[in-house]
């Protein structure tokens, strides 16, 4: 649906705001659509207060994703903003966590799995070979569907990643842990049990620590699959404060089941079905004016 | 309803052949274990532990064959366990779906399923002739062959039980591969591969063929590695076929002692399945 050749990239294009020629793809749309704060504060006017075009983080150009010989994605290109929360939806095997398991090659650890195209994370192709998967990783941290504490203690869990690219000192250490543990709203709670096992939590309190683990190695880009999807609902709205939260320095990617979910914690959403980008823009008009028939049925409701 | 009482009816008929089924093997379990207490217990006593296996017609205990059991055991065991795991990993971690490790694995399942007397003809083969006598080494050695499989085939089905996201959000933090398998899919799977261990050191305590071919049997004390050694299970073939009386009950004796312990392996293998290492 995308013609590569005819499109300027998301990360070329100016201050948003010139009008959109209608023959470009949803992506370009998206990227050249006024940006304004979703929920924006009424001003004097009443009018939404205009918001600075935040930074294109991660720039996704024509990528195709295969399964051996299956192909699961194709020609994707959209672009993820810095300090902004982009949600992926979309029906079952739509691709959408597959798109997120690209963004830090982790798919990488099965054979038979391949990706085409290009994304630029910071004007660098992380597909391109010979790069440093493991420095990759360190950049992007990521939260899975199910809650995956490592057989350890709490605090051990979230050392665990800071130890392999960094040296500190106990103290700071100690520090390190305890400002993810903050950062993910879980500190109060096992901040006298940080030696106990991670096994331990309940599945909402595992998850957190999963976030906090992630964050406690500095990412630039948080990736997170689903990961609201295995807990319950007050543990979910504790995830979603977190988003809201964490957005302020990272640039999320999350993939979700739950549409209220990406209404409630998205800046951008992208619709895939069957392994194409159907639409991406702004979360709240995918929500209230989708231009894809397509999107409108899977949001309200009508298959999926 | 002819239909339900037709299936209650198949319940209760496939219920009481189960239960006729489990009492029949374990009878002959409880009269092969009770026969050895009865015939074994009357030689336990501490002249057991400290004498040295007598020439007919004296008293005396195993002590020889018990320390030479521990000794061969003992080696066998740090040759076979660290071969075993390594290959274990090799097969659950880097050799999925590849043609080599699918050769790996069948041949260690024909290896894990040989008979002993063929791997104590092989050691018998290319140790014992070509050093010229038996030895305590040869014995070690084809023991470690039978501890090798076993270990490979645990560690390797305990580290498939290793969760993969466990294994993804490892190195989702940028771990490289080797940390991901020492750091996290070792300490997932270290009670399961341990009692593999325990499990391989249970089945090699027992095994009389491979030792006949390799080991001999010493009359005597050895810490001579490069000699005969006295063992347990040569020591009670041969003291149970004899036609003196003492002979036989020390033969007893052994075979109750040998059986204790592998119980006691098999019981600590059970617990340390059981205990999980991260309670709070």
């Amino acid at each position: 649906m995308n013609s590569p050749l005819a499109r300027p990239l998301a990360s070329e294009m100016g201050p948003p705001g010139s009008p959109t020629p209608s023959t470009l793809s949803p992506a370009h749309r998206a990227a050249a659509t006024t940006v304004r704060s979703l929920r924006p504060e009424p001003s004097a006017g009443g009018d939404p207060a205009p918001v600075a075009a935040p930074a294109v983080k991660v720039d996704i150009r024509n990528v195709n994703f295969f399964y051996g010989q299956a192909q699961a994605l194709r020609d994707i290109s959209l672009a993820l903003y810095d300090r902004r929360v982009t949600a992926f939806i979309g029906p079952s095997g739509c691709g959408k966590s597959t798109l997120l398991r690209i963004l830090n090659r982790i798919y990488e650890l099965y054979p038979g799995q391949v990706a085409t195209g290009e994304v630029l994370v910071d004007g660098e192709n992380i597909l391109a070979p010979g790069l440093d998967l493991n420095r990759l990783r360190a950049k992007i941290g990521m939260v899975f569907q199910k809650p995956t504490p490592f057989p350890m203690s709490i605090y051990d869990n979230i050392t665990f990643g800071i130890r392999l690219y960094e040296k500190l000192p106990k103290a700071e250490l100690d520090d390190r842990v305890e400002s993810a543990l903050r950062r993910a709203a879980l500190w109060g709670e096992v901040k006298d049990k940080l030696r106990q096992s991670g096994l331990g939590l309940s599945g909402g309190q595992q998850q957190r620590l999963c976030i906090a683990r992630a964050i406690a190695i500095e990412p630039e880009i948080l990736l997170l699959d689903e990961p609201a999807s295995a807990l319950d609902p007050i543990s979910t709205q504790r995830i979603e404060e977190l988003i809201a939260e964490l957005k302020t320095d990272y640039c999320i990617a999350l993939v979700t089941h739950n549409m209220q979910q990406a209404a409630r914690s998205s800046d951008y959403t992208a619709f895939l079905y069957l392994g194409e980008l159907i639409e991406f823009d702004e979360t709240e008009r995918i929500f209230t004016h989708p231009k894809v028939r397509r999107t409108e049925d899977y949001i309200t409701g009508r298959f999926g | 309803m002819q239909l339900y009482t037709r299936r209650r009816l198949t319940h209760w008929l496939v219920m009481v052949l189960s239960v006729v089924a489990t009492a029949f093997g374990l009878l002959w379990l409880v009269l092969v274990l009770s026969t050895l207490v009865i015939n074994g217990v009357g030689a336990i006593g501490p002249s057991l532990f400290t004498q040295m296996t007598p020439p007919p017609g004296s008293s005396g205990g195993l002590l020889n064959a018990i320390a030479g059991s521990l000794a061969m055991t003992a080696i066998a065991t740090l040759v076979g366990t660290p071969t075993g795991i390594l290959a274990g990993t090799y097969l659950a971690e880097y050799a999925r779906g590849n043609w080599f490790g699918e050769v790996v694995r069948f041949v260690n399942d024909i290896l894990l399923s040989a008979p002993s007397i063929i791997i104590g003809l092989f050691v018998y083969e290319v140790m014992v002739i070509r050093m010229g006598h038996f030895s305590a080494w040869a014995g070690a050695m084809a023991l470690a062959i039978i501890v090798i499989p076993v270990v490979v085939r645990t560690t390797e089905d305990m580290l498939r039980l290793v969760p993969g996201a466990l294994r993804e959000a490892a190195a989702a933090l940028g771990a490289p591969k080797w940390k991901v398998i020492v750091m996290i899919a070792y300490r997932a799977a270290i009670q399961g591969m341990l009692t593999g261990v325990l499990l391989a050191v249970a089945r090699i305590s027992g095994e009389t063929a491979p030792l006949l071919f390799t080991v001999l049997n010493n009359q005597f004390w050895s810490t001579n590695l490069n000699a005969p050694m006295a063992n347990l299970p040569v020591v009670i073939f041969q003291f149970a076929m004899s036609p003196y009386a003492d002979w036989q009950s020390l033969a007893w004796g052994g075979a109750l002692l040998i059986t204790a312990a592998i119980l006691l392996l098999n019981i600590t293998a059970r617990m340390l399945a059981a205990w999980s290492s991260f309670k709070p």
